[in-house]
């Protein structure tokens, strides 16, 4: 078994193939898109892949070390030119196959009109706790 | 109350249920149910046969909860009927969960969770905590596991492939949070090797313990990797490594060579120097392909191009490793490490630094970076 993160982005990404912004979607479109999102989630639980999901806010900020006995310094109004992480999901499965497959899976929820997103999930494996001893 | 005799009980109470033809899952969940009235009754109550306690009351508890009011009055005539649970063949018996829990229905995973379960006796919890996944996740694997060999039935004897496959899955886990799955790998395995007589169960037993006996010379104090050649031998564990080695030369004497067999053979070569520069690398090579023979592992081929290394040169090192694939794990640093001892630091610091972006753990990463960093500040 091994960890991905599943990463999805409000910006940073390559555009999505059904690229409407979600305050468009009607309020059924977003019901149905968070309905899907949170059966996903339950079907890797149910299936024992499942160990962690969060959402983020995109108020994120960059902050900077500015020398003894000074505040950090954290950057200005320019945020929107960042790369910028919506959530993540963290999933522990066989195969890295796998991983692929089920971030497929996710980046096909619902958005405008109902049709996939098609967003692009990035997917990146955990390095792995301990050392295999086979090779040592 | 004595919890390791208890975990030492669990897996052969669990099997005679299922030998008396049990549901699995039904038959666990009464084990279970058995452990706590144990855990109530025996402090003030203790069993004369600690053993046929636990079989008398999970039983009870199995067909408990089995019976239905229909069917209550035959039930009850089957418990009259039972005999009484005796000095039972327990190896027996537990040498079916191994099977069970190793089946090949089940994927690695589900396998290696069942058997640490079942077998090893750990809590849920605990096994979550040792795979960092949360307690949810690993009862929904376990669960499921358990539904999937549901309907299995053990009329012939399952494959040991499998079942020592399986141990070493959790030997390679290593440990984490308060249960160490080397440890817990070499007792379940020691429990398979008093069970059955294989020569690659006692092959897997001596290459867990050559490898566990070196564990402490294995990293630094903050964490860092420490090589084979740059460990201090006199933290390695020489009675397990007498042990490992007794017990891979009464396997091989046997003549059935296994992967297994090689490998703690490779492994006894190792722990027999007194020194790093003292290592028999012909012999290893040797070893080397006695195991290609055995098995067309490519992470064989290129420890073996290591090995060549070090038997006949680098430059043989090198000539071994240009026919292997370079996308296998590690490709890169054994290259590097090549080089470096072929008198080419900037060829090697440059393929060290790239091995360490493709590294898969931390203690990997930060040695082959130190490696680079060191053959850099030298030129």
């Amino acid at each position: 078994m091994a960890k991905y993160l599943l990463l999805k982005h409000y910006r940073g990404a390559p555009a999505s193939v059904n690229d409407v912004p979600m305050d468009r979607w009607t309020p059924e479109e977003i019901t149905a898109h968070v309905g899907y999102m949170n059966d996903f989630a339950d079907r890797l639980k149910e299936t024992g892949e499942f160990v962690d999901s969060q959402a983020l806010t995109p108020q994120g900020a960059w902050v900077r070390y500015d020398g003894e006995g000074r505040p950090p310094v954290t950057d200005g109004p320019f945020a929107e030119t960042k790369d910028l992480i919506a959530g993540w999901m963290i999933i522990d499965v066989d195969t890295y196959e796998r991983a692929v497959e089920l971030a497929g899976e996710l980046s096909a929820a619902p958005g405008a009109g109902g049709k996939p997103i098609h967003e692009w999930l990035e997917v990146r494996p955990f390095m792995s706790p301990s050392q295999h001893t086979i090779a040592e | 109350m004595n919890e390791t005799l208890l975990r030492g009980l669990t897996p052969s109470v669990l099997g005679i249920l299922v030998r008396r033809g049990a549901d699995f899952a039904a038959a666990e969940d009464a084990v279970q149910d058995a452990l706590v009235e144990a855990i109530r009754v025996w402090p003030t109550d203790p069993p004369r046969d600690p053993k046929g306690w636990l079989v008398t009351a999970a039983w009870r508890k199995f067909l408990d909860a089995t019976r239905a009011d229909a069917a209550r009055r035959r039930r009850e005539d089957l418990v009259d009927e039972e005999p009484a649970p005796g000095p039972a063949p327990a190896a027996d018996d537990t040498l079916r969960l191994y099977f069970l829990c190793a089946h090949p229905s089940l994927t690695p995973s589900s396998a290696v969770a069942l058997t640490l379960r079942a077998v090893g006796g750990l809590t849920t919890r605990q096994i979550a905590q040792a795979y960092l996944v949360p307690e949810a996740t690993m009862a929904q694997r376990i669960s499921r596991a358990k539904r999937t060999v549901a309907g299995v039935r053990f009329d012939r004897p399952g494959d040991v492939a499998t079942v020592l496959r399986v141990l070493y899955l959790v030997f390679n886990e290593g440990y984490s949070g308060d249960v160490d799955l080397a440890a817990e790998a070499i007792r379940l395995t020691r429990q398979l090797a008093a069970a059955i007589d294989h020569p690659e169960v006692a092959g897997l037993l001596a290459l867990m313990l050559l490898h566990h006996a070196r564990r402490a010379a294995r990293t630094s104090p903050d964490g860092g990797l420490v090589p084979l050649a740059e460990q201090d031998r006199g933290r390695w564990d020489t009675r397990m490594i007498a042990e490992g080695v007794a017990i891979l030369q009464a396997a091989l004497v046997r003549d059935r060579l296994g992967e297994y067999q090689a490998q703690a053979a490779i492994a006894a070569l190792h722990a027999d120097a007194p020194a790093a520069e003292e290592t028999d690398w012909v012999q290893i090579v040797e070893w080397y392909d006695e195991l290609m023979r055995l098995t067309d592992n490519p992470v064989v081929r290129l420890n073996r191009a290591v090995a060549v290394g070090e038997a006949d040169g680098p430059r043989a090192g090198l000539a071994a490793l240009a026919a292997l694939d370079d996308s296998l794990p590690r490709h890169t640093a054994v290259a590097a490490y090549l080089h470096e001892r072929d008198g080419d630091p900037a060829t090697a610091a440059r393929l060290y630094a790239e091995a360490a972006h493709k590294a898969g753990n931390l203690a990997e990463r930060n040695h082959l970076t130190r490696r680079a960093a060191h053959l850099n500040a030298l030129r």
